[in-house]
């Protein structure tokens, strides 16, 4: 069963705080819920599915459909980290097709900054994650596992930190446009080189923002959609995996997207050249690059050619890409970008990003997420998405 | 630019019924490896159920010997640097790993590397390498 055009997006809400010492996340969760169902002209009361990941509150569903006040028949907590919601979007899609549903909700929200998280403080991991054992003692954080894939990408293809930095620079020329972005300034390459070594080869401005926050989307069946004012976004192809350390065959040259990628785009029937914007996953400048190549946008190994000179920036390069300033400028609540990655492209589809930054026409996009850690074991989720 | 290694205050490590016979022979200064029964294949990290064929799986010694697969010094992650490294074991499997007793900044993805020991909290052992 394929759910190319079975169920569209018509909620989308990116809260718009960025410090909120002051709110409780489930209450933030309800905020964004609150948001998003008022962008569709929803109520509670319509939503008969809810998918929340590992950022909810208490027992995932069991917690927040009881706080939230719905009345569900179908709910799902897959957890691929900041991947998640893009793979909660593909099974509310699944569960629509198949009659589970016929309204479902998504919310992520969290609050790393008021509590001090941070890519280099200690991940928290329980005593009984299998890896743990063997991997804690060594002092993997999040960014010494993104930069270890970064430094093998430098050994293999000669990818430079130059390159890498243009990733930022490209977030940062949307960031401008977006008043609530966490970095509004410009940045140049020297900018990011400039900036302070975190771990080899991965600066500070190679880094997203650690931001409070959330985000909510609905997704419906098409008969409900077009009974509502809001232009329709149709599913149209989603790809989903976990890639890890392969039993000891380490391989950083490639990320989860190699393989959900090639799954959206056969679902969708469109191919990597007919998309005209693209969100793609960046907790780290190499997190886009690897997920890039791995789309299919260009050859494995030429990304960094592909991400230089502004390539990524709407309105200059080839592939718009973040044009809300992604994860790298304007905000990663959670530390888990997915959701925000589907926003965007949602607001592009409608043509309801920021006119500086806004694709012309743009009626097919595709966002990817990336969660866990790019250097040992992530999820990575691909959906394709079109104005319908 | 200069990195010295230094020593990092290392806390017990996790042990439990499937890691206490490694934390066991590191003690006693050997790096093991699980192996199937089945298959024959080492794997990496150690599982009682091998990840290729799902057959029983038993402990072998390895050589201690690898080479870097990648390296990253980690410098804003508390107040001592440290190189977070895969390294690839002449047996074929890739660990997670630090490399130690160098300059930090002289490593090198392919540079050859040997297994040695450093002392964690409740008398562990803890594998780490060395340029050889």
């Amino acid at each position: 069963m394929t759910i190319r055009r079975k169920a569209c997006i018509v909620g989308a809400f990116e809260h718009p705080i960025r410090k909120a010492p002051d709110k409780t996340v489930a209450q933030l969760h309800a905020e964004c819920a609150r948001g998003a169902l008022a962008d569709a002209g929803l109520s509670l009361e319509d939503v008969d599915a809810y998918f929340c990941a590992g950022d909810a509150p208490g027992m995932g569903p069991t917690s927040m459909v009881d706080y939230l006040g719905l009345r569900v028949r179908h709910v799902d907590s897959t957890d691929t980290g900041g991947s998640a919601y893009l793979v909660h979007v593909a099974h509310a899609a699944q569960a629509i097709a198949a009659g589970k549903c016929n309204v479902a909700l998504i919310t992520l929200a969290g609050r790393p900054r008021s509590e001090a998280s941070s890519g280099v403080a200690p991940r928290v991991v329980s005593a009984t994650t299998p890896d743990a054992p063997w991997e804690m003692p060594y002092g993997p954080v999040t960014v010494n596992m993104y930069a270890l894939a970064a430094a093998r990408h430098m050994h293999e293809y000669g990818t430079t930190p130059a390159q890498l930095a243009w990733i930022k620079v490209a977030a940062s020329t949307h960031a401008q446009h977006n008043p609530n972005a966490m970095l509004r300034d410009v940045l140049t390459v020297d900018d990011v080189l400039a900036s302070p070594m975190i771990a080899d080869p991965l600066h500070k401005l190679d880094c997203c923002v650690v931001s409070d926050g959330g985000g909510a989307l609905v997704v419906v069946r098409p008969e409900i959609a077009r009974s509502l004012t809001r232009t329709v976004v149709n599913v149209l192809g989603a790809g989903e995996t976990v890639k890890g350390q392969l039993a000891g065959a380490v391989d950083l040259t490639w990320s989860g997207a190699a393989i959900s990628g090639p799954i959206a785009f056969e679902e969708a029937k469109v191919r990597p050249s007919d998309i005209q914007y693209a969100s793609i996953y960046d907790s780290f400048t190499i997190t886009a690059l690897m997920q890039i190549e791995d789309l299919g946008f260009c050859p494995k190994g030429q990304g960094g050619r592909f991400v230089e000179d502004g390539n990524l920036i709407s309105g200059v390069g080839r592939l718009p890409f973040n044009t809300d300033g992604g994860g790298l400028c304007n905000n990663h609540p959670a530390n888990r970008g997915g959701v925000t990655k589907v926003i965007e492209a949602v607001r592009q589809l409608r043509g309801e990003a920021h006119p500086q930054v806004q694709v012309r026409d743009c009626g097919l996009a595709l966002a990817q997420g990336l969660g866990g850690l790019l250097g040992s074991r992530h999820g990575s989720a691909t959906l394709i998405l079109e104005r319908a | 630019m200069t990195t010295p290694y230094q020593d990092r205050p290392l806390t017990a490590p996790i042990s439990d019924p499937a890691t206490e016979p490694y934390w066991n022979a590191a003690r006693e200064g050997v790096l093991r490896l699980r192996r199937c029964q089945a298959c024959k294949r080492p794997h990496w990290y150690p599982r009682p159920v091998c990840p290729f064929c799902a057959g029983d799986t038993e402990w072998k010694n390895a050589s201690g010997l690898g080479t870097i697969y990648s390296v990253s010094v980690t410098r804003r992650a508390g107040p001592i640097p440290y190189a977070l490294a895969y390294v690839t074991l002449d047996e074929g499997v890739t660990m997670l790993t630090n490399i130690v007793d160098a300059d930090l900044d002289t490593l090198y993805i392919g540079q050859r590397v040997k297994v040695c020991f450093k002392p964690a909290e409740g008398d562990y052992s803890i594998p780490m390498f060395a340029p050889v």
